[in-house]
């Protein structure tokens, strides 16, 4: 039992999703359109809770949100199934691909045996497609590789019923009912106001706030955390920024990227000149992630550098401050 | 980030056959996608990484060998957990999960709760109780 389905990797596993299940039912949207519609862009700093024993940094928002604003904004109904018992889970899966229909499951990703080593850590918010079954192998469209590829019954069952934060206790998801056509003009102008908003917002944990916050603390750590604990913290703001997928400032980019589609759909040239300045940023947070490694390479050395390390954060939190600001008043 | 400065460093994701899939901009202007092998920053990061729990490993390791604490902790780390993901694996207050690092307690344990244990971990209750000495 196999549904034709069209595989297209994409640059994050959300938006690959949701943009390929969007295919899949006739409608074409790029991952950056899915991605700018659905306010994926953040920054979030959230000290008090720890994953492998360093503060969580994010850069997009939380899991789930992506499809749900996106979903809303376009006029799609996604409707969304959580389980306690694998064996339900299971069977509502193959009812779904028996109707051939493909779902997005959220999964985590220490289990899943195609990932080397080094990405398999307990992160429950990875996004997969499965878009049949042969035997006892379900085929899964993972966004973030370039074919598509299986997992066998069991395997399946175990990303599907991570445990810990976020786990996703067997969630899947598929949409359910369209509009005629997407209505993407006032789609694309509410998820840029909402991100505008976010990226500014006077709470300390989200937006450019939480950039300074996290600037603030990193010229304490060396001190307060001694070099290598310093290190480590430093080493995860990266893998963070760089998660599997991203590449480079990844979600940066892939915001500018929609910028410049958003600005042929809505026939405004000044979001163009948006999103030239929104590749500059990502260029920052580039050097930013360069300059740091520098730093952490030696994992045990001297903690120098955290002065400017700090101070170049908040650079990007002055030009991400203006450039939100500027935008909400453009669209 | 120019099309054509796109990363190609090497890394973990070669082996695994993976590249990542990165928005860059072409000599016109306009956005594209290309695919990256790896980039070094990111590399030393998942490395470092790795090192961070190969040493908590071989930390519980030698503290497991010196009776202060019990296997479950080296297993644990083995498997890159930490208190809440394996308490909530197990199904058990974290207190309770900690309770078991004591070598003391975990010599009373229940065959039913080792069990538990074992099959989180993959392996027999043997194992569990024994761990490989080098």
């Amino acid at each position: 039992m196999q549904i034709d389905f069209t595989h297209k990797q994409s640059a994050h596993c959300e938006n690959g999703v949701v943009s390929n299940l969007m295919r899949h039912n006739g409608f074409e949207v790029s991952e950056p359109m899915v991605f700018g519609i659905g306010s994926g862009l953040l920054f979030s700093y959230l000290p008090f809770i720890k994953v492998n024993y360093a503060p969580v940094f994010t850069y997009r928002a939380m899991p789930g949100f992506v499809f749900n604003r996106f979903a809303k904004r376009v006029g799609v109904k996604v409707k969304r199934e959580k389980f306690s018992d694998p064996k339900k889970a299971k069977a509502r899966l193959d009812e779904n691909l028996a109707k051939d229909n493909p779902v997005g499951l959220q999964v985590g990703v220490y289990n899943l045996i195609y990932f080397p080593d080094e990405y398999r850590f307990h992160f429950n918010a990875h996004n997969m497609v499965v878009y049949g079954k042969e035997g006892d192998d379900y085929l899964i469209s993972d966004p973030v590789m370039a074919d598509v590829t299986t997992l066998t019954d069991k395997q399946l069952e175990k990303v599907r019923f991570a445990k810990g934060a976020f786990a996703p206790k067997g969630h899947m998801y598929y949409p359910i009912s369209f509009p005629e056509k997407l209505e993407l003009k006032s789609a694309i102008v509410k998820g840029i106001k909402h991100t505008c908003r976010d990226m500014v917002a006077p709470a300390p944990i989200v937006g450019v706030r939480a950039m300074r916050w996290v600037a603030k603390n990193i010229k304490s750590w060396p001190k307060k955390l001694g070099a290598k604990k310093a290190n480590h913290y430093l080493g995860q703001i990266v893998r963070m920024q760089e998660e599997i997928g991203t590449g480079g400032g990844g979600f940066r980019y892939i915001y500018a990227a929609f910028l410049q589609e958003a600005s042929e759909v809505l026939e405004n040239e000044s979001l163009k000149d948006f999103s030239k300045e929104m590749t500059q940023i990502g260029d920052s947070w580039r050097d930013f992630a360069l300059e740091a490694s520098r730093i952490y390479k030696n994992r045990n050395g001297e903690a120098v550098g955290y002065e400017s390390i700090s101070n170049q954060l908040n650079e990007i939190a002055n030009r991400e401050e203006a450039f939100f600001k500027a935008l909400r008043k453009a669209v | 980030m120019k099309k054509k400065e796109v990363p190609q460093d090497k890394s973990q994701l070669q082996k695994a056959n993976i590249k990542d899939m990165v928005y860059a901009v072409d000599e016109n202007g306009n956005y594209v996608t290309e695919l990256s092998t790896g980039w070094e920053p990111k590399t030393i990061a998942l490395d470092n990484a790795m090192k961070e729990i190969e040493e908590r490993v071989e930390d519980a390791r030698q503290r497991v060998l010196n009776n202060e604490t019990s296997p479950i902790e080296y297993y644990m780390e083995l498997h890159k957990m930490d208190l809440p993901i394996l308490a909530s694996y197990v199904g058990l207050w974290q207190w309770k999960v900690k309770r078991h690092f004591k070598p003391s307690v975990f010599k009373k344990l229940s065959t039913k709760i080792l069990q538990k244990y074992a099959d989180v971990f993959e392996i027999g209750i043997d194992e569990l109780q024994h761990i490989k000495n080098s």
